[in-house]
Parts: C-alpha cells; structure tokens; sequence
C-alpha cells in the first residue's frame, strides 16, 4: 500500500511539473507584457503555441543527421527527469534519493550537451554561435553553482535535496548572511542557465543576439514542440530548486498523508506565481548585457559562493 | 599456479611475442599473429588480475627472481593495488591489440610497431608487479624507451623526431628524480627491497624531498604541469592504438608508482603534502583542458585532455592524503576510491576516444579538424560510439565519467570536517577549478564531436570517407559498453575497490551492494546518493514515453529543405563554425590571461578587393617561460664549454695541472 500511494504521488508530482511549467513561462509573458502596459497573450498560450508546433510538419535542414532527431526528445526526458527528482509539494518522494543535487544539475548539462550539438549539426554559423556561447555560459555557471551547493551542504549537511529541505524549513536554521549570500548566487546562476534577460532574450528575433535561440534555429514543428517544453521545465526546475532549498514553506514532508500534500501543492502554486512575478519584474527593469560582461556576471556568483562559504567557516570557528 | 606467476608468465609471453615479431618482421601475416597473440596474452592477464582482485580476501603473493642486482634479485608482488592497475593496463592491451588487428594494417610499416608493441606492454606490467627499487627502475626505464621507439615509429613525419626527443629528455628527468627519490628511501642501510622500505621509519624531511621528486618523477611521466610539454607533442605521434595505450594507460602506471610510494612506502603522510598535490592537480586540470579547447589537431586534443584528467586524479588523490593525514579513514577511503574509479573511467574512455580518432585517421587521412566534418553520415557505428566516449568524458550522467567526479565532489563536501584552515580553504576552491574543468571538458568534447563528425564535411577526404574494419569497430564497441556499464553500476566498483583502500589506508567506503535498487552512498543515504541505473531506467522511460506521444498525436510530415542562412547561406562548407570560432567565446574569457591570446584582423579598405585576414596569436607561457630560457642556458653553456675543444697540448697540460691542484687544495682544506 504503502508503495502504491509513493507511486502515486510521484505520478502526481510528474504531471504537475508538465502541466504547470507552460502555465508559468505564460505568466511571466503575462506579467511582462502587463508591466509594459501591453494586453499580452492569455496566460495559456504557451499551451496552444505547443499544440500549434505538434501539428505543424517538420522542415529538416538538408544536413541533418539522426543527431538532430534525436536530440529533442533526449533533453526533454533528462529535464523531465531532473524537474521530477526536485521536490515540489512534499520531500521524501520515492525516487528523491536516485540523484542529489549536484546530480540533477549534471542531467541538465547533459540536456545542454546534446542541444549544443545539434546546434552543430545543421552547418552553419548561428548553430555554431549558439552552441559556442551556450557552453562558454554553461562553464561559468556550473563553478559557481558548486559553491553554492558547498555552503547548503554545509549548512544541512547533505546534498539530498529532501533531506536539504526537511533541515530548511527546521526551526534552528535562522536567519544566515551566506544562505543570503548563496539565494542570490543561486538565483544569478539560474537566470544565465536558463536564458533570461540580463544574460540571454528569450524574445529576442535577430539570430546574432540570441545565444540559445540560435542553438535552436533550425528545430521546427514537434522537434520545436520539445524543445520549448524542455525550456519551460527547466524554468520551473530551477524556481522549484530555489524554492525547495531556500524556502521550504509550507513543503509536505514525508507521509503526511493527503491533506498535508495538498496544501503543499497550493503552497507551491503560490511560491511559482510569486518567483515569476518577480522574474518578470526584474526582466523589465533590466537590459540584456552584452556577451562578454557574462563572464563578470558569473563571476560575481562565484565570489558570493565562495563569501558564503567562508563566512559559514568563520562563523562556525568563533 | 598463484595470481603472480600467472601474470610473471603472461609477461614472459609478451617478451616472447616480441621476439616473434623480430625473426617475422617482414612476413605478410605478421601483423595478424601478432596482435592475436598480443590480445589472447592480455586477456589471460586481465582475467587473472580480476579474479585475484575480487576473490575472496586476496592475500599478496610475492616471487623472487635470480635476476637483476647479484644480493638483492628481483622481486615481484601481487597485492590488490598492483592486481588494480594490472586490471587497467591489460584491458588496455587487449582492447588496443584487438583495434590493432584491424588498425594494424593500415600502417606502412608494421615492423617498426610490431616487436615494440608487445614489450610496452611487457613493460607496463613488470613495472606494476615490480616489488624492489631496482627492478622498478628498471622495468620503468624499459617501459619508457619501447613507448620511445614506437613514438618514432612513424619518424619521417614532420614533428615526429622533435616529439621523440623531447620525449626521450623528459623520460630521463623523470627517472633521474625516482632514483633519487628510491635512493633517499632506502636510507644508509641500502636495503632497495620495498618490504623493508615500508618498514623503515622515514624523517619528516625524507618523506618531504621524497614527495617532490615523486612530483618530478611520476608527474612528469603522468603529465602534471608544468611538467607536461612532452606528452601532447609524444601521445598523438605514435599509431592510434598505442596513442590509446600511452594516454589511457601508462599514464596511470605513473599515478600507480605515485601511489605506490606515497601512500604505501612512505607511512603515514602530513597534511601539507596534500595541499601541494591538490594545487597541483587543480591547476592541471584547469590548464589542461584549456590546452586542448585551443587545438584543432584531434589527437592532440585528446592528448591534453588526458593532463586534465590526470589533475583530476591527482586533486583526488591530494584529497586523500588530506584526509588520511587527519586520521578520517572513511572520507580518506572515498577521495581515494574517487580516484581510483576515475583511473578505471579513463583507461576506457580514453582508449576510446583515441581508437575512434585512429578511425578517421584511416577513413580521412586527416586529424585536422578543421578539414574535418560530417562524418556521422559515412562513419554511422564510429560516431555512435565516439558520442557516448565524449558523453563518458564530459562527466555527465548516466555514464561513468560522473560517477567518479560526483564520488569526487563528494568527498570534496567532507573538507569541513578537516583542522587544518589551509586545507579548509583550499579543498572548496580546488573544488570549484574541477568543477570549472568539468564543464570546460563538456565544451570542449562538444567542440570535437562537433567539428569532426557533424556539420558539413570541409574536404574530399571528409566526404568520400568509409566506415572502418569490424575489428577496430569491436573494440571501441566493447569500450563504450564497459564505460555505460561502470556508469550505471557503479556499487561493483566501489565495493571491488574496497580491498586496496582497505590495503593502504586502513579504512574503506560502506558496502555499497547492500544499499538498495544498486545506487551508491559514500557516507549515508540521508547524505548524499546516487543510482546510475534508475537514471538510464527514468531517461529511456520518459524518452520513450514522448516519443510515443509525440508519434501517437502529432503530424508525421518531415521536409527537407535549406538551412536558413538569414538571407544569405554561403555554400562553401568551410564557412560553417571551425575549431577555432568554436574555442572563441572561451578564449576571450580565459585566454588573455592564460595564453596572452591576440586576435589580429586584417580588414581591407571598402573597394579594396583582397581577402580579409584573422590570425589567432598564443603564447604556450609554460614552454616560453620555462623550457625555452633551459634550452636557451644549456645552448649558451655548451657555446661556451665548446670552446675548450680546440686548445693547443701547452694549453690542455695546463687545464689538467690546475684541476689537479685544485682538487687536492679542495681535499686539504675539507679533511
């Protein structure tokens, strides 16, 4: 019974992540277009948009090998994955222990790994610009990302993100200023990884200033469909992550039986509104940065990872 | 017959085969017998070496020889670190002499291979069994000369003979600094055999000089840097296959002589031993994988790649002697299995990688990426394979590649729990340049797959390229399984592992088949783990799922047409991104500080009608900084020590008295 029900509320946690990840990249176009003073699409439109692509025909690029075809069903499966190994509404999942965190961001990188090459694959320049940008981006972020996962380790001693978030949302964790310092890290690293404005337009329509629309260009139809999907679950991936680690409110813990889940999803809800609420806040007050400012960006993370974790060290010492 | 006699006779095989090749040098067939034989010899070995390894509690087995030093003989011992790296080098021999069967027959002339072939492996071995100073030495100095010549197998081609002389200078440095190093061990007594090396008590100052000539010794034949300049001219000039082995292989008979000594021989370490080890391996790993995103040569690209992995193992084995200074025998086991596991990853996916590069050596004649391109239409089984070797080395999930780096970073999570404050804050930051090398070895293995085998092929030889020979296909085939099968089950090789940790450090990881579903946790479950199969399993489940539905509610329709060029698609191929546009975003990052990288471009005037120019100019600063101001000083030197070859008799007469007198004065004032 016992393992029924654990079944049961995974399933739930991989639909809700499917369902809900359009519903939230549609609110944040909502937000944004609201903040500029534009109607802007209904918030389902993203879901109509992945209708549109799967009954659209595919148009290959004459190039194009297996790879390509590949390629989009490949990182939509490992960010699906990762998206259901993230504990949502409750901790202590049945799968939750497979992979920690340093695990999930790796099933992401190996998402990127196959869509910077199909980005190669095609043969011209803007797959080429893409991917070679994609993967400068990536290689910034992850030493960042490290640290950061270095001062919650040592904070909850684990990387087991339901054991993480079981010892965040304990009372005796207070207030810290390197927890303060790895939440904006964090939150830096995410918006590079996943293509937001400072450091990627996910609008944008002219090819040289997209990094990962370029990488994309020649995807069409439900190749396309995937991919987006993909993109839309890694956003509520890294809003979840945030979420699970830094503010685990009102999380279900472990076998607290339906009631306690429920208002775990209704918290979740609530917490995914007001992350792209904010996100689309920010998006509007800021402007893309040029490509080779990224490096700063990135490296201003990795000084807060590595403050906080000294920090944590001193603290600890006196 | 016991587990080391066994391996004695296999070498004593593959001595023989190299005579073999000798006295059948010219014969048409002898390529074939050759790698057969060499192939059938490394698989006895390596099924020996597995069954001492993982059978029950393997009790070392020693053997002495009436060879070598008249009072000391040869010695030679099998424990569960040698049956370990025996492990590794024989499935490299094999793997590499069955590639060779296909392989082999594509070189222009096998004689110059042949017989140096099955004596590098010999080599290999001996210097893994070897239990005394002297036999070591010399099994080492043997290994390093048959690598030598079969470097300059091929030493007409341009580059080659520079390579081999480099080679052979580093070669000997390196050897120079372990006979200095077994010197200082064996102490006033003399004693060379390393039983009563472990039992003498070694000074703090010993065991310091000894460490450092280590560093020189096997760093410099395992590629740390600075000491590395040999190894990407050497590795990519041999044939594929011994490129394989040279990469994949003797490079961690180095990192099995550094451990062998450090860990075993010298006792107990000290702490600051483990901060020099893990600087050295953090920066190796950061250089080295910057090395090879500058290069477009493929099998040079590997060849760097191997210093990055090399720091990685060394960063690892730092931890370990961090750890095990302090008395933390479990996380000291868990740095120490990450690098042993990482050894064993390596030696697959390197061999791999190598093979497959050998392959589009023999379709294209190339290793110039940049004429490269394509492939994956032509070459369909070499590009599979070489896409789950570069997957596998990049360090993502599910294979093994990030097993041992996830084993890694979690023993890096364990620093805290060190006294030292240098170590403290030193493990997160060398923790972050692996995690920096990581990502970085993602780029650049996107960047080889990429150009070599996707894209639109940029020469004839690119276009008109064929598949290669089944049995070269095998044995890449047989790599990739190994490196999917240690990524998804990777609690047998931990719990394989545990006997030499147990051996050497005195502690070891939890029994890793107990924990359910075969997923690995180095401390505890509530801490940290990982299940390598559940994420293949969830992966092919969810991608199967999607496909289903996809396939099941979407359009079917597929056209194909354009790529879409922005209004203007040039049709020459070598407009699409090279080698070097891809490494630009990096090198504008990193490179102006690590190889004070210029771009110059050279734009005609509007209406002026010749081309435009864009040259990348590097500066290797190691090579610049270091070896050439040696080379320039030994130059200098031997300029001026020449002159003393063309002095008149009066003069050499006088030369000699006043050395003479000098030497006695010398004598006087001194006793």
């Amino acid at each position: 019974m016992v393992v029924i029900s654990d079944i049961i509320v995974l399933g739930v946690q991989m639909l809700l992540v499917l369902l809900l990840a359009p519903l939230l990249t549609g609110f944040v176009r909502k937000i944004k277009a609201r903040l500029v003073r534009r109607q802007g699409a209904s918030v389902f439109q993203p879901y109509r948009d992945l209708l549109r692509l799967l009954r659209k025909e595919v148009v290959l690029a004459e190039n194009t090998s297996w790879l390509f075809r590949v390629t989009p069903y490949v990182t939509f499966a490992a960010i699906w994955v990762a998206a259901a190994l993230v504990p949502t509404f409750a901790t202590g999942l049945l799968f939750n222990w497979t992979a920690d965190l340093i695990a999930i961001v790796a099933l992401l990188g190996s998402a990127r790994f196959f869509l910077a090459l199909a980005g190669m694959d095609v043969g011209t320049s803007f797959g080429g610009i893409g991917s070679s940008r994609e993967v400068m981006i990536a290689a910034l972020a992850e030493p960042a990302m490290l640290l950061v996962f270095f001062c919650i380790a040592l904070v909850a001693g684990s990387t087991q993100l339901s054991t993480v978030a079981n010892f965040m949302g304990s009372s005796y964790v207070g207030l810290r200023v390197s927890l303060g310092m790895a939440v904006i890290a964090l939150i830096m690293v995410a918006l590079a990884e996943n293509a937001r404005i400072p450091v990627d337009n996910p609008t944008t329509h002219l090819e040289l200033t997209m990094v990962h629309e370029a990488m994309v260009l020649e995807y069409s139809g439900r190749h396309l469909a995937m991919i987006e999907f993909g993109a839309f679950l890694k956003l509520l991936l890294y809003i979840s992550l945030i979420a699970c680690v830094f503010l685990p409110w009102k999380i279900a813990l472990f076998g607290t039986g339906p009631l306690a889940y429920a208002v775990g999803a209704g918290a979740y809800v609530v917490k995914l509104a007001a992350a792209g609420f904010f996100l689309a806040l920010f998006e509007t007050a800021t402007a893309k940065m040029r490509v080779f400012r990224i490096p700063q960006f990135l490296g201003a993370a990795l000084m807060l990872g590595l403050l906080g974790t000294l920090l944590l060290f001193v603290s600890r010492s006196f | 017959m016991s587990s080391v006699v066994l391996q004695i006779s296999c070498v004593a095989g593959l001595l023989g085969i190299a005579v073999l090749a000798i006295i059948l040098s010219r014969a048409k067939t002898s390529t074939t017998i050759i790698y057969c034989a060499t192939t059938a010899v490394s698989l006895v070995a390596l099924f020996g070496s597995i069954r001492f390894l993982v059978g029950e509690a393997p009790n070392p087995s020693g053997l002495v020889l009436p060879v070598g030093l008249p009072w000391l003989g040869a010695h030679f011992r099998l424990d569960a670190l040698a049956s370990f790296f025996l492990v590794v080098v024989n499935l490299g021999g094999a793997s590499a002499s069955l590639y060779g069967l296909g392989y082999g027959h594509h070189d222009p002339a096998p004689h110059r291979v042949l017989p140096f072939f099955p004596a590098f492996l010999a080599g290999m071995n001996l210097v893994v069994l070897a239990d005394d100073a002297f036999s070591y030495l010399l099994c080492w100095e043997f290994m390093s000369l048959a690598s030598w010549a079969l470097v300059m197998a091929h030493h007409r081609e341009s580059g080659n003979a520079k390579a081999g002389y480099v080679y052979l200078v580093m070669a000997s440095f390196g050897t120079l600094a372990l006979l200095l190093a077994f010197g200082l061990l064996a102490g006033p007594t003399g004693d060379y055999g390393f039983a009563a090396i472990r039992a003498a008590r070694h000074t703090p100052y010993v065991a310091t000089l000894v460490l450092i000539l280590m560093l020189l010794g096997a760093g410099s034949k395992a590629g740390l840097v600075p000491l590395h300049v040999w190894l990407p001219l050497a590795h990519p000039a041999a044939p594929s296959h011994v490129s394989a082995l040279m990469s994949g292989v003797m490079t961690k008979v180095a990192i099995y002589g550094f451990i062998r000594v450090i860990f075993d021989l010298l006792g107990q370490p000290i702490w600051p031993a483990s901060v020099v080890v893990l600087f050295l391996g953090g920066i190796t790993a950061v250089m080295g994988i910057l090395y090879a995103l500058m290069e477009k040569d493929l099998k040079r690209l590997l060849a760097y790649s191997t210093i990055e992995n090399i720091g990685v193992i060394f960063a690892s084995l730092g931890l370990a002697l961090a750890f095990q200074a302090n008395g933390q025998k479990l996380a000291a086991a868990l740095a120490f299995t990450a690098a042993l596991f990482h050894v064993l990853n390596h030696s697959f996916f390197k061999s791999l990688l190598f093979f497959g590069a050998g392959a589009v050596l023999t379709a294209t004649g190339e290793r110039d990426m940049d004429k490269l391109g394509g492939l994956i239409h032509r070459m369909p089984f070499t590009s599979f394979v070489v896409l789950v070797g570069c997957v596998a080395i990049s360090a993502l999930p599910p294979f093994n590649g990030f097993v041992s780096e996830w084993l890694m970073f979690q023993a890096v999570l364990q620093s805290p729990e060190l006294p030292q404050w240098a170590l403290k804050i030193m493990v997160p930051a060398v923790g972050a340049l692996l995690a920096l090398a990581a990502a970085l070895a993602a780029a650049c293995f996107v960047k080889a797959f990429g150009v070599t085998f996707l894209g639109r092929p940029r020469s004839t030889a690119a276009e008109t390229a064929h598949e290669v020979d089944r049995y070269s296909l095998s044995a890449m085939i047989i790599l990739a399984a190994l490196c999917l099968l240690a990524g998804i089950l990777p609690g047998l090789v931990i719990d394989a592992l545990a006997p030499i940790t147990i051996d050497i450090l005195g502690g070891r990881m939890p029994i890793q088949a107990n924990e359910p579903w075969l997923s690995i946790a180095p401390i505890a479950e509530s801490r940290s783990s990982y299940n390598g199969l559940l994420v293949m399993i969830f992966i092919t489940l969810s991608a199967s799922l999607s496909v289903f539905v996809i396939h099941r509610f979407a359009s079917h329709a597929v056209r194909r047409g354009p790529a879409w060029g922005c209004g203007f698609s040039d049709p020459t191929p070598a407009a699409q991104y090279s080698a070097g546009s891809f490494a630009q975003p990096i090198r504008r990052v990193f490179g102006t500080l690590v190889f004070r990288a210029r771009d110059h471009v050279d734009m005609p005037a509007p209406g002026d009608v010749r081309p435009a120019r864009f040259r990348i100019e590097l500066h290797d600063l190691v090579w610049e900084g270091i070896y050439l101001p040696i080379v320039g000083a030994v130059g200098f030197s031997s300029d001026r020590l020449n002159r003393l070859q063309f002095l008149t008799i009066r003069r050499y007469l006088s030369l000699v008295f006043a050395t003479l007198v000098t030497l006695l004065l010398v004598l006087a004032i001194w006793s």
